[in-house]
């Protein structure tokens, strides 16, 4: 085979590198400094990260870009990078969102700036490495390092109780991972000495120990993505985590439980899968529903669409329990869409948290009088935060719903009523926001959104607009590894 | 009667060490009170030239001497270099902590060569008695080193206890040892695993030895049920000694339960497997939920302590070379990780001010970035967080324990370290998120801070690139069994 430029290697370490350096700039002295670099590292990390999406052979379902060489053979340990039209879009978003964070951080932050910025830039070095693991102890490693950053970023920078959210987020999520390990060491057993994920999705197993496996991935995964009871977390972890936390937490970590879903349990325990089918289903829907109504009742605007988030997420596993390709792509396509617009919401929300340093919709109102080209954002990411056709909410919740109708008209019925409830919370909080008479002095006193803000704003506008009225560029590049992945679940494996 | 001397070359490293000792003492008396470092620099110097004498001898092959009582193979070499590390790594940790108080005196470096040497001896036993000869030499130097600050009341009662359990172990382990001898005729370790294999002994006596020994080991290795003193002597003793006790001999106990039990009473792992898994929960799950109360934080780390030697137990309870190597992988782990905590207590240490509460810790972030940093590699490594080496001695043990089928202890133990995942943060927590109480500078010699970057550093790089250290594991224990 001939020399192939590593390409995935520096997608996963360009950002690594360039979140030590601006570590190494030290101390709040040299802060533009730390921001300069950071913003150059986050950008390059994009350009990097294009030819994956450029070169990539959308009409074959096989892992592309490989890089395999010896990790620590004791354990027969590899580092194997790939990616297949699962991974490589996630893999986009993240390296996309990334230089929109360190530039929503660029003034506001003002103590410890590089240890953020750093933060920012390892954290998504370490998620490019978790999509792009074929070996499942390297996945695990990037999976457990990406706590690191984020525990940080809440507990140093977050709000009051940042404490108290920044321990329930690691822990939560440490018990999830744990219980992945001894499952993979399970499998490290059965399959005579292999970490390899591609060797996982080929071995035989029985039912029960598949069972077993299915849940040890699924408290790690329902806990990422989260899904309902296992949620609680996330409103916690969002409200005190600072706006640029919250745009990744949402953005792409949540993506991670996601991708897991359809990287190992559904193919590695694809009897289970559908054994539990049912189960997920009802999970999720109550996700979709339940939450949905919780939702409706917050009086915190990041609480609220944290619980958007859970209830836009639950849609996402729906998608993957239907076994019908509309419905895998319609999750997918709901990942993406909704890192582009629950990352601008936790933005819009930053802008004006920025300016009256309060979460509290009882705070605001007339908005709009004050700061017009922001109400237009903010109308526009709240529309398709409701999912309304011809932004990107849409087409991803439609997928699914069309999907569900071919199994069950009930299950379609209730994912529908996201329609209705998705609708109502959001532009109920918009409206008591926004419009209405001027609700304060503070409220007077607002200026609209700087250049700096518009332009992250706007750039996260046309990605809505755009997925939403052409999704092909996103569904095309993932059908065929779509396709083999069900054809890999209808077969049994017992 | 002709007598023919027995072959000193495999011992030369001891003999070596032992002169040294003596030496040492002589030199300090001599050089007198305002030239300590003359002890220091000959201390160092012994370790060096211990690790030489025992790298030159390295050899895979397997040679006993003094009628097989004594035994050099590679096991013993790997282990033995890596304590002397350990001791000259505790030495320059402590130097400045030791002269603070007052304790550098010549007593201090030879009570740490002699209970180098008990470690040296007990890593190279093949018999029963060298093994405890090994043992005593190495506890009574530890007792004396507790006690080591004489006006202190804390250090002296830890001492004490110390001393008293520690006797109390030595009694059991001695008992178990007779039964044993009385089963079987024999202490050496290779003929007792051949009678015990040929079955010509008494099981019901051997168990009942068996037993005995177990509870003995599991007082060195503060295991619980036998875990009491360790808080105590822990939070007691100054903190350079705790350093010491609370590193080193955990690798000489390691290599007392390879001699003990694996190579001695191999045959017998039915009987103590099933002792070793109770001991292992209960101290997973006593280290781990104690260590949640403390405040202190070497009573903390006492805990810490009880629960890592829990999982380290788990390592044996494979009882294939797969498993010890991942026991002794973990063993070197968590001597690599103490190592480093403990130099990072005593950095906060003061003339005058005692760092023990883990609230000594808030705002050290901002104080010191760097040590802060090392710290928080440190904690993570504990706690188990890839990439720090913690996590793959985890991962390694797990591994064995799944092999050998015990998934249902394994998902214990892996709940029981996210108990302890708990106590870790907050060190974190403490170090990132809060303001400091003071902001007195943290002054530290050069020497103590570069060993200290490194160690960290070495936390971090051995778990990126954890072959090297997996590989001299497994070669260790398969070239030795």
């Amino acid at each position: 085979m001939s020399f192939e430029f590593p390409l995935l290697s520096l997608v996963i370490w360009l950002p690594i590198v360039f979140g030590i350096v601006v570590f190494a700039t030290g101390n709040d002295r040299n802060a533009n400094l730390a921001r300069v670099i950071s913003l150059a590292g986050a950008i390059l990390g994009f350009i990097v990260a294009i030819p994956l999406y450029g070169n990539f052979d959308s009409a074959s379902g096989i892992m592309q870009f490989v890089e395999n060489h010896a990790w620590f053979e004791r354990f027969n340990v590899n580092y194997h990078l790939g990616i297949d039209g699962i991974s490589m879009p996630l893999i986009l978003l993240n390296c996309f969102i990334t230089p929109l964070v360190i530039v929503a951080g660029w003034e506001v932050i003002k103590e410890r700036v590089s240890q953020y910025m750093g933060a920012f830039l390892l954290m998504s070095g370490i998620v490019n490495g978790v999509f792009a693991s074929l070996d499942a102890i390297l996945f695990y490693v990037f999976w457990e390092a990406s706590l690191i950053p984020m525990f940080l970023i809440i507990g140093i920078w977050g709000g009051p109780n940042r404490v108290y959210a920044a321990i329930k987020f690691f822990l939560y999520t440490l018990l999830g991972s744990l219980l992945m390990l001894i499952a993979f060491i399970y499998l490290y057993q059965t399959s005579g000495g292999s970490f390899s994920i591609a060797d996982y999705h080929q071995l035989a197993i029985p039912l029960t120990p598949q069972i077993l496996i299915f849940v040890a991935f699924l408290l790690a995964f329902a806990v990422k993505v989260p899904m309902w009871p296992v949620h609680t977390w996330l409103p916690d972890a969002h409200v005190e985590a600072p706006t640029g936390g919250s745009v990744v937490l949402a953005a792409i970590l949540l993506k991670l439980g996601g991708y897991g879903f359809l990287r190992f349990s559904l193919p590695i325990a694809p009897d289970a899968s559908h054994y539990l089918a049912d189960m997920m289903i009802v999970l999720s829907l109550i996700a979709v529903v339940y939450i949905g109504l919780i939702a409706l009742m917050q009086a915190d605007m990041k609480k609220l669409i944290a619980y958007s988030s859970v209830a836009h997420m639950g849609f996402v596993t729906l998608g993957f329990f239907l076994f019908n390709a509309i419905g895998i792509e319609g999750a997918m396509v709901q990942m993406i869409s909704h890192g582009f617009i629950s990352g601008a919401m936790f933005l819009c929300v930053g802008v004006l948290y920025d300016r009256l340093h309060s979460r509290q919709i009882a705070d605001y109102g007339g908005v709009v009088n004050k700061m017009p080209a922001f109400a237009a954002f903010f109308m526009l990411f709240a529309m398709a935060n409701a999912g309304l056709p011809g932004t990107s909410g849409f087409v991803g919740e439609f997928m699914v719903i069309m999907g569900s109708m071919q199994i069950n008209f009930w299950y379609a019925f209730l994912a529908a009523t996201t329609l209705i409830f998705g609708a109502a919370y959001t532009l109920w909080m918009y409206k008591r926001v926004i419009f209405g008479a001027v609700a304060s002095p503070a409220v007077e006193q607002l200026s609209d959104v700087s250049k700096r803000e518009f332009a992250i704003l706007a750039i996260l506008a046309v990605s809505v607009l755009w997925m939403g009225l052409y999704p092909y560029p996103v569904t095309e590049v993932m059908h065929a590894t779509i396709d083999q992945l069900l054809a890999h679940v209808s077969n049994s494996k017992l | 009667m002709n007598f023919i001397p027995p072959d000193f070359a495999p011992a030369s490293s001891e003999i070596f060490m032992l002169i040294m000792v003596c030496i040492v003492m002589l030199a300090d008396l001599s050089a007198g009170e305002g030239r300590r470092y003359v002890a220091y620099l000959l201390t160092q110097i012994t370790l060096l030239g211990c690790a030489l004498l025992t790298f030159l001898s390295f050899s895979t092959e397997v040679s006993e001497t003094f009628s097989g009582m004594f035994v050099d193979d590679a096991m013993a070499d790997i282990l033995k270099l890596m304590v002397y590390g350990t001791v000259s790594a505790v030495l320059i940790y402590s130097h400045a902590y030791i002269s603070d108080r007052g304790m550098l005196k010549g007593e201090f470096f030879s009570l740490i060569l002699f209970a180098t040497l008990g470690m040296m001896v007990m890593i190279s036993s093949s018999h029963f008695l060298t093994l405890y000869i090994g043992l005593e030499l190495l506890s009574l130097s530890m007792y004396a080193l507790v006690a080591l600050q004489r006006d202190s009341v804390v250090a002296t009662e830890a001492a004490m206890k110390f001393f008293v359990l520690g006797a109390l172990a030595s009694g059991f382990l001695l008992y178990g040892m007779s039964m044993v001898y009385g089963a079987t005729g024999t202490l050496h370790v290779s003929q007792l695993a051949q009678i015990i294999q040929s079955e010509a002994s008494s099981k019901e006596v051997l168990v009942v030895g068996l037993v005995f020994i177990v509870a003995g080991i599991a007082f060195k290795l503060s295991a619980a049920p036998f875990h009491m003193w360790a808080p105590d002597v822990y939070q007691g003793a100054p903190t350079a000694i705790t350093l010491f006790i609370g590193s080193a001999p955990k690798l000489a106990a390691f290599a007392f339960v390879m001699r003990l039990l694996v190579e001695g009473m191999g045959e017998m792992v039915a009987d103590w497997q099933g002792m070793l898994v109770i001991l292992a929960v209960l101290s997973m799950a006593v280290g781990n939920i104690a260590a949640i109360a403390q405040s202190n934080i070497k009573r903390m780390l006492a805990y810490s302590t009880i629960s890592h030697m829990g999982f380290l137990l788990l390592g044996f309870i494979s009882a294939d070379s797969n498993g010890y190597s991942s026991a002794l992988f973990y063993v070197i782990a968590y001597v690599l990780m103490t190592l480093g905590t403990f130099a990072v207590i005593m950095m906060l240490c003061r003339s005058g001010f005692e760092a023990e509460n883990i609230d000594d810790f808030k705002g050290l972030s901002k104080r010191n970035a760097w040590y802060a940093f090392i710290t928080l590699i440190l904690m993570l490594s504990l706690t188990g967080i890839p990439p720090m080496i913690g996590f793959y001695a985890k991962f390694a043990v797990l591994q064995a324990v799944v092999n050998a089928g015990y998934v249902g202890l394994a998902v214990a133990a892996v709940l029981f370290s996210l108990i302890g995942a708990f106590y870790y943060l907050r060190i974190i927590k403490l170090m990132y998120f809060d303001e400091p109480e003071t902001d007195e500078p943290i002054v530290s010699n050069s020497d103590a801070k570069i060993l200290l970057s490194a160690n960290g550093f070495a936390v971090l790089a051995l778990g990126i690139f954890p072959q090297a250290l997996m590989g001299l594991s497994l070669y260790a224990i398969q070239n030795s069994m």
